[in-house]
């Protein structure tokens, strides 16, 4: 019973934790307009939240590669694919009707003669309150339609593909994901995905700020609107780890031959994690391309998996947290605290040896050489934070707090 | 015989290339009983067990599972020429039936391993309560959801009244490959238990284990054959264990049986004391 009361209060923290950090997200993204004489830093196109709009999508792939290849076993390069696929889907189904013309415009209008946009708004109103109503609805649709699409296509490479190991798998999804950049280019399918072009004019992150009648922004909400649906979705992977099905999935990764004998089937079981991984990376793909407000087949390319792969081996293949921290951490670097490597510096007349534009990417590929020999586990290893962790850290070193980190207790 | 045969294998044979491991093996498990394999080293034990339990597809055979054919299989594509075998031509006209091995499970098979196979990244509980996964009735929905709540909350009072059984709660909390090697046999038990199976297949239960424990291993094995229900087949190297606990005994070299019976004719066969012993070359 004890335990059960214990249970309850580790959840009920976690539930108040991501509130606070969801306020703490909203505070962070409008003080700027609230108080005047903020430092440049919290300005809206600060660099900070390139990097935690950029951080909460990643984080969403991350976690669903991790649950393929950390706690399946299933060592899987197909997701840039399965994003790209959730990118397009996202972005055909919610390009409003109005602007479809100046988008396929090589292609002489698109298609597909509907948009979930128009499609809500006939229903709701466009304007005002409705107009919000609507392009929500419209945007979960076409999120919830992407990940469906992502895992459809799924399920029907799974069947050939699963039967691979290790290497082989690898080489079958990475092939697979790079048939589809392909054919996502291919001209003859230009009027649903105009062709090599990108897809744009869909609702974007920037579209969830309230502006007021005069068109100025009230309330800015670009940042939390990833932050709340990756932390939803995160949160459903985690609650699938921690059931029955997780158990089975990681023994799987221990001991194929035991989960067998045991009476797991392997092909349902390795299926189900394919399936589910890959919905949650088409997900990820649309919360990306609403991210850059713009779809197109060549940002999906496999350096895209190689950096999430990396996240995750960086972050501890088999911990949920690991690979949020993870994340957070890889796109800050890339995106912020290394930027100045790129840039040519000059000291008086004297320049700085060494930085130019690359340089950056240099000096990574270093640190991530060396993580991958000396800390192979990564940050957290298979281990999760946990609150009894973070009692045990805060004792340790009293006077350093770390709030923002509990959200993502796993 | 009136008795009810829960294993029946019929003229099982294993080919891998130009080597049978097993040849035209036939063999009766009844129900209730402990039987047991044994025979030299390389004699094909585990090989026979392998067919069983699905992991290997029989060249030729038979396996019968509480009166229904559970296996069945005979020489195709280029084994159909270069089969050493006997009994080729009795199954040619049968549906192949090859379950993989979690259906083996299901229908009431359970093992454990000859090298210790747990979950290494698990704890002992977890161990017990994922082999309870195949049966609970639930969906990737439902339990991501916690709609199965009564369900887990089941299986997880039968994984504890299981470990409490066996001896086990006091290392529930433990990594389940941290465990002296004994409590690791005795865990990979409770875990085959964990499945509900209705015959148990022990592939050298007793393997690196000083006589003591072999002393308790010979009546636990007994135990939870009768607090159970279960039938048990085994295979073993510790003579004295099998001697001690078989009903029946079925002796095989070189993946042909040489010898069956009760202990006593066993013990004394002559063929047995060769296999087992070698022959010297004049004699």
């Amino acid at each position: 019973m004890l335990q059960k009361n214990e249970k309850k209060a580790v959840t009920l923290r976690t539930m108040l934790a991501i509130m606070v950090l969801l306020l703490l997200v909203i505070l962070l993204e409008n003080i700027s307009s609230w108080i005047p004489g903020m430092p440049a830093i919290f300005a809206p196109t600060s660099q900070l939240f390139t990097v935690l709009k950029k951080g909460a999508v990643y984080s969403l792939v991350a976690v669903s590669m991790n649950l393929l290849n950390g706690f399946t076993g299933l060592f899987s390069l197909g997701q840039a694919g399965f994003m790209l696929l959730g990118a397009y889907t996202y972005a055909i189904l919610t390009v409003p009707m109005a602007a479809k013309d100046q988008v396929y415009y090589l292609y002489g209008g698109s298609a597909v003669k509907f948009s979930l946009v128009d499609l809500f708004q006939s229903l709701f109103g466009s304007a005002g309150f409705g107009g919000a109503v609507s392009m929500i609805c419209a945007v979960l649709v076409g999120i919830v339609c992407a990940g469906l699409v992502a895992a459809l296509f799924a399920a029907l490479i799974g069947t050939p593909v699963l039967r691979l190991k290790s290497d082989y798998l690898a080489i079958a999804t990475l092939g697979f994901a790079e048939i589809l950049r392909a054919i996502f280019q291919w001209q003859t399918l230009g009027p649903i995905t105009n062709g090599a072009n990108m897809l744009k004019s869909f609702p974007t992150f920037a579209d969830f700020n309230i502006k007021n009648a005069a068109g100025q922004v009230v309330l800015r909400l670009s940042t939390f609107v990833p932050f709340l649906l990756s932390i939803f979705c995160i949160g459903v992977i985690v609650l699938l780890i921690h059931s029955s099905y997780g158990r089975a999935f990681k023994a799987i990764r221990d001991d194929e031959v035991a989960a067998e004998a045991m009476g797991i089937s392997l092909f349902k079981h390795k299926m189900l994690s394919f399936v589910i991984s890959s919905f949650f990376s088409g997900v990820g793909g649309a919360l990306f391309a609403m991210y850059v407000s713009n779809a197109q087949a060549k940002a999906f390319t496999s350096t895209m998996t190689y950096e999430i792969l990396l996240i995750v081996v960086i972050g501890g293949i088999g911990s949920i947290s690991g690979s949020v921290i993870g994340t957070f951490l890889y796109v800050a670097c890339s995106e912020w605290w290394l930027r100045f490597l790129d840039a040519e510096t000059y000291i008086g007349s004297f320049k700085v040896p060494l930085l130019r534009s690359g340089f950056r990417m240099v000096v990574f590929s270093i640190v991530i050489m060396i993580i991958v020999l000396f800390f192979s586990q990564g940050i957290m290893g298979e281990k999760e934070l946990t609150w009894a962790g973070i009692g045990g850290l805060l004792k340790k070193l009293k006077p350093k707090k770390k709030a923002a980190s509990a959200g993502k207790e796993g | 015989m009136d008795e009810k045969m829960v294993l029946r294998m019929e003229h099982v044979t294993m080919q891998f290339g130009g080597v049978v491991a097993v040849n035209d093996l036939s063999l009766d498990v009844p129900e209730g009983k402990i039987v047991a394999l044994i025979g030299p080293n390389g004699a094909g034990k585990t090989t026979a067990f392998n067919c069983i339990t699905g992991v290997y597809q029989p060249t030729n055979g038979r396996v019968e599972f509480m009166g229904q054919t559970m296996i069945c299989s005979h020489p195709t594509g280029k084994m159909k020429k270069t089969y050493l075998g006997s009994e080729a031509q009795t199954y040619v006209n049968q549906k192949i039936v090859n379950p993989t091995p979690d259906h083996v499970v299901e229908l009431g098979i359970a093992r454990t391993f000859q090298n210790i196979r747990l979950w290494k990244s698990m704890t002992v509980f977890e161990n017990v309560l994922v082999a309870k996964h195949m049966r609970a009735k639930q969906n990737v929905f439902s339990a991501s959801t916690r709609a199965n709540a009564h369900e887990e909350a089941r299986m997880r009072e039968e994984t504890m009244a299981l470990l409490k059984e066996q001896g086990l709660e006091q290392y529930k909390d433990e990594i389940a490959t941290s465990l002296p090697y004994g409590l690791q046999r005795r865990l990979e038990i409770a875990r085959a238990l964990a499945t509900e199976p209705k015959l148990l297949l022990l592939d050298e239960p007793a393997a690196g284990m000083n006589p003591q424990e072999t002393q308790e291993l010979a009546q636990y094995i007994q135990v939870i054959r009768d607090t159970h229900h279960l039938t048990v087949f085994l295979i073993e190297h510790h003579m004295d264990l099998v001697m001690k606990i078989s009903d029946y005994i079925y002796v095989i070299d070189f993946g042909s049986e040489i010898a069956r019976g009760v202990p006593k004719e066993v013990q004394s066969n002559k063929r047995v004391i060769e296999a087992y012993l070698g022959v010297s070359e004049d004699a």
